[in-house]
């Protein structure tokens, strides 16, 4: 089945024209029909456009210069904008709306030749880690579907894990790529802040959002990182910086790295197989030359408040803009324009609501010191904290998740709880840092759990050369989720 | 009872002259088709992201150089969040508590004092669109239209002090502030197109009081007549209220020009909160001392440099000079003028009084001025070399500016040339005096005031074209005889 390979895969034999690109969107497809109407992982489907694109792709391949991602399927999280392609954030208040342009990842991935199969599945405005915030439908996860995908690029992941997609498009602004990876058994990748392109991301918290890919394995993370990284004259927080063939990395080995293992993040609160999980890979890592060193970020503890707090706060100002006036759906019939505002502001759903209220709350001026400023200067601690790590070591291991999936509808009405499962992975938002999740084993109960590693600013290379080199030290343990989704079905 | 001093503090909003947006390449030009000049990033579309115009800082910093700032090496553009439909974000990129430019003062001569304005700070910001309301009113239309052209483009507001003592010199200031915008070419200042926005703050205290009163905010002010005469009102009413020992209450004031008053818009009790942010999407600006140093160099020479030089190099008194500098395009053209005609007393009677009276009455600049310097400089000459009177040069220039023609082509074409040869005059003069016998005598026997009448009389004769001062000569040798 082509719909289950990896871009590596797929890319050797649509080269060799063993396989043309429109026999693998089919293949994509056919398995979509199979388990969609499970797994829900699609907002929007592109049949028709994915089958013109695959034509196109197969005219350039037989060429013999078609550019590197050519004829690969690819989904996008619809958070993404994608021009004339509607673009809903998962939000009543933005489901007709489409936007004129392209995010630049978006161009960039039709530069390298994709097929775009359709826009996945998140929690409203990209809030939440279980995408049972998406006001039109839940995930379920490939793996078990009484369990969510994790959030809220779970459609993303969903899609990449059941086979309904090659790879996807998914945004992190606290773990949002990494957390639903490792839930659905997947890679995930978050660049460093600037590397990538925010253009035409629809913005939760513009200072922690980043775009970065989902994909089967590490090396196609590269690969995909490959075509979206890079200087964007649009978007000011961009970095000017030459781009290492992130492929050609993977093959290093990695004698005399250093892999820190944090204590704060491997304390008490940690699912004890999820523990056992990291340290099994740290032992991996040593039996391939690395060194293993404890370390410590003192100010982890305080990342969670800091996280929550920022996020909010620009949260708050990024979801003004939905007022009805030219965005956002305007709803019922309004007497003046403050009503408009609230009838069109009330289609929220209650994450965003929450973090709109909170948001405005720290924002405003008797609070702006106490919470936001502080919560900021924690942020400021937690990057020397890094800073001070990485004089030690190369890269920082951690689980992605304190446990792996948890049950639908288990958390939603337990915010707190749910914010507190995004404490490995908001610590690289604050920090701006790389951070990958790649699967490191099974529950008991068959379930994957994810491990993160994260690395200094800039250094993917590194962070996707210790993934890789591990994903292949242990590929005969790896499971495929399709089986699973066949046995429950 | 008590005598009360006036406190009086503005803040000025002034585009900026840039051919982008602040924050996108959308172009600026005034009077487009609604919605012809925008992108996702001024309609504020969800995704789209702000790249800050370097032009834009570059003005920015000339106006904070020209109004005396400090220029700040890192300043921070923050969100200003409100809701209102011109608005497309929600919030205006602003800069709150790190100015680009602060600590700046202007000059002003208040009759004959000089007085020091303190301009608390300069910063830079983005415009908002342009509601149109279909119907009377805000109130009684049915809908309103949006025009985003206007979204995004550059803005500096100018706070000054609350160093202003009096309506007269809120005019004063502004005037000079226009002054210093047009000469650096920040602004056009054109408050007809919105370019240029006032809000006042006024409030008053007792004389020798070191404490603030309540302050009231005006808004409306649509020209700087406007400004002065809001604030003469407004400082009369807060005088009458607080002299019978009744509140001022803390308020914004709309200036209604036709009535010649204001009306209390709404309370200001309690201060809108905006929930100031950085803007996560910018990067605190640096701005290096080498840039703010070249952009000092090539700033141009400022009205007051420019008035000591007109009073030192020219001699002109100081209430010409003044009035020359007010703008940079008069001066120019002054100086343009002087280039040609060098008797800068003469140019400068003839900018100020003619050429100022007719595009006055006409509604045009200097600058669009039909009648080039040089070719006020040709009529000039004419009057310098004794070939027209200063009369017959007035209808010579009005000829000008209605033909576009050169003062000699005028002058050869109408036979306005003064009549000056003895030969000529002679004629004429004989003429005078035979058909004036009652003057003629008059002046003979000593009435020297008849000499007059018997000159206007050639003048007549001649149609004008007579050199009066020689006819005078020639009549005094003849009668005296
Ligand atoms: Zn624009």
């Amino acid at each position: 089945m082509f719909s289950s390979m990896t871009i590596s895969q797929l890319r050797t034999l649509l080269r060799a024209r063993e396989v043309s690109a429109e026999e693998v969107v089919i293949s994509v497809f056919d398995q979509i029909d199979k388990v969609e109407g499970d797994i829900e992982a699609y907002v929007t489907l592109c049949r028709s456009e994915a089958l013109v694109q695959a034509k196109r792709a197969d005219a350039l391949l037989k060429e013999g210069n078609a550019p590197d991602l050519c004829g690969i399927p690819i989904a996008i999280k619809d958070n993404i904008s994608t021009a004339g392609l509607k673009t809903t954030c998962a939000s009543r208040i933005l489901d007709d709306y489409v936007p004129p342009f392209d995010a630049t990842v978006v161009t960039k991935l039709k530069e390298a030749g994709v097929v775009i199969v359709g826009k996945t599945n998140l929690d409203e405005f990209a809030l939440g880690s279980s995408t049972e915030n998406s006001q039109f439908h839940v995930t379920r996860n490939p793996w078990d579907r009484s369990r969510v995908p994790g959030g809220s690029s779970g459609g993303s992941a969903a899609a990449v894990a059941a086979g309904e997609a090659i790879a996807a498009l998914g945004s992190d602004t606290g773990g949002s790529i990494r957390q639903p990876a490792a839930f659905c058994g997947i890679v995930g990748l978050k660049p460093t802040y600037g590397l990538v392109s925010r253009y035409g991301l629809i913005p939760a918290a513009p200072s922690l959002d980043h775009v970065g890919p989902l994909t089967r394995d590490v090396r196609d993370a590269a690969l995909v990182l490959q075509a979206i990284a890079g200087w964007d004259g649009k978007d000011p927080t961009s970095v000017q910086k030459e781009l290492p063939n992130y492929e050609a990395v993977l093959s290093e080995d990695i004698t005399g790295l250093v892999v820190g293992l944090p204590k704060e993040l491997l304390d008490n609160e940690l699912d004890p197989e999820a523990k056992e999980a990291i340290f099994g890979v740290a032992n991996v890592l040593e039996s391939l030359g690395a060194r293993v060193e404890a370390i410590s970020l003192p100010h982890a503890e305080y990342a969670m408040a800091s996280f929550y707090l920022i996020a909010s706060a620009e949260i708050s100002s990024s979801l003004a803009c939905f007022d009805g006036v030219r965005l956002g759906k305007r709803y019922g019939e309004a007497k003046d324009t403050t009503s408009m505002f609230m009838k069109t502001r009330g289609q929220l759903g209650i994450e965003a609501k929450r973090r709109i209220l909170v948001g405005t709350a720290i924002l405003q001026e008797d609070n702006y010191t106490t919470y936001f400023v502080k919560a900021q200067k924690v942020r400021t601690k937690i990057r020397e904290d890094f800073q001070q790590a990485f004089g030690r070591c190369d890269v920082i291991l951690s689980p992605t998740t304190p446990t792996p999936a948890f049950t639908l509808g288990h958390k939603l009405d337990r915010p707190v709880i749910m914010y507190k499962s995004d404490v490995y992975t908001s610590l690289a938002n604050l920090a701006g840092i790389p951070a990958l999740s790649v699967p490191c084993g099974y529950t008991e109960g068959g379930l994957p759990l994810g491990m993160q590693i994260m690395g200094k600013p800039f250094d993917e290379a590194t962070v996707l050369k210790v993934g890789h080199l591990y994903e292949q030290q242990t590929a005969s343990e790896r499971r495929l989720p399709q089986k699973e989704v066949k046995a429950n079905g | 009872m008590a005598d009360w001093e006036v406190i009086i503090g503005l803040e000025i909003h002034a585009e900026l002259l840039t051919e982008s947006k602040v924050f996108c390449g959308c172009n600026t030009e005034f009077g487009g088709e609604p919605n012809s000049q925008v992108c996702p990033v001024c309609m504020g579309l969800p995704g789209a992201l702000p790249v800050l115009n370097r032009q834009a800082v570059e003005l920015a910093i000339k106006a904070g150089l020209a109004l005396n700032c400090t220029i700040n090496g890192t300043s921070q553009f923050d969100r200003k969040h409100y809701f209102y439909p011109d608005l497309p974000k929600a919030y205006q990129i602003s800069q709150n508590d790190r100015p680009l430019c602060s600590h700046g003062m202007v000059e002003l001569s208040v009759g004959d004092r000089k007085r020091q304005i303190g301009i608390q700070r300069v910063h830079l910001e983005e415009e908002a669109g342009k509601s149109v309301h279909v119907g009377d009113s805000i109130i009684s239309s049915e809908y309103s239209l949006l025009d985003y052209n206007r979204s995004g483009i550059a803005l500096v507001e100018i706070v000054t002090e609350p160093d202003i003592r009096s309506a007269e010199e809120a005019r004063l200031f502004l005037e000079k502030l226009k002054t210093l915008l047009e000469y650096t070419e920040v602004s056009d200042c054109k408050m007809e197109e919105g370019s240029l926005r006032c809000d006042a703050n006024i409030s008053l205290r007792p004389k020798g009081s070191s404490a603030y009163g309540v302050k009231t905010e005006i808004k409306n002010l649509n020209s700087f007549r406007a400004v002065q005469r809001a604030l003469e009102f407004e400082a009369d009413r807060q005088r009458r209220l607080l002299q019978a020992k009744e509140v001022v209450l803390p308020e914004t004031r709309h200036w209604d020009e036709a009535k010649g008053m204001t009306f209390s818009m709404r309370s200001k009790a309690k201060a809108a909160d905006y929930r100031y942010m950085p803007d996560p999407n910018l990067y605190p600006l640096q701005v290096d001392e080498a840039w703010i140093e070249s952009i000092r160099q090539n700033l141009p020479e400022l009205p007051d440099a420019k008035r000591d030089r007109f009073i030192n190099d020219y001699d002109l008194p100081p209430y010409d000079a003044d009035v020359l500098t007010t703008s940079r395009h008069l001066a120019d053209y002054f100086e343009a003028c002087v280039q040609e005609v060098d008797e800068p007393k003469l140019v400068s009677n003839w900018v100020m009084g003619e050429v100022l009276r007719w595009l006055k009455a006409h509604e045009l600049e200097i600058e669009s001025s039909p009648v080039a310097p040089k070719e006020l400089g040709g009529l000039l000459k004419l009057i310098q070399e004794d070939v027209v009177s200063t009369i017959v040069a007035k209808d010579v220039l009005s000829e000008m500016f209605a033909t576009g023609k050169s003062a000699v082509e005028i002058v050869d074409e109408k036979g306005w040339r003064q009549i000056s040869d003895a030969d000529s005059l002679e004629a004429i003069i004989d003429g005078v005096i035979a058909e004036n016998p009652g003057p003629v005598a008059d002046f003979q026997k000593g009435k020297t005031k008849a000499i007059g009448f018997l000159v206007g009389q050639v003048m007549k004769a001649s149609k004008g074209q007579a050199n009066p001062q020689k006819a005078n000569e020639m009549l005094r040798q003849k009668l005296q005889k």
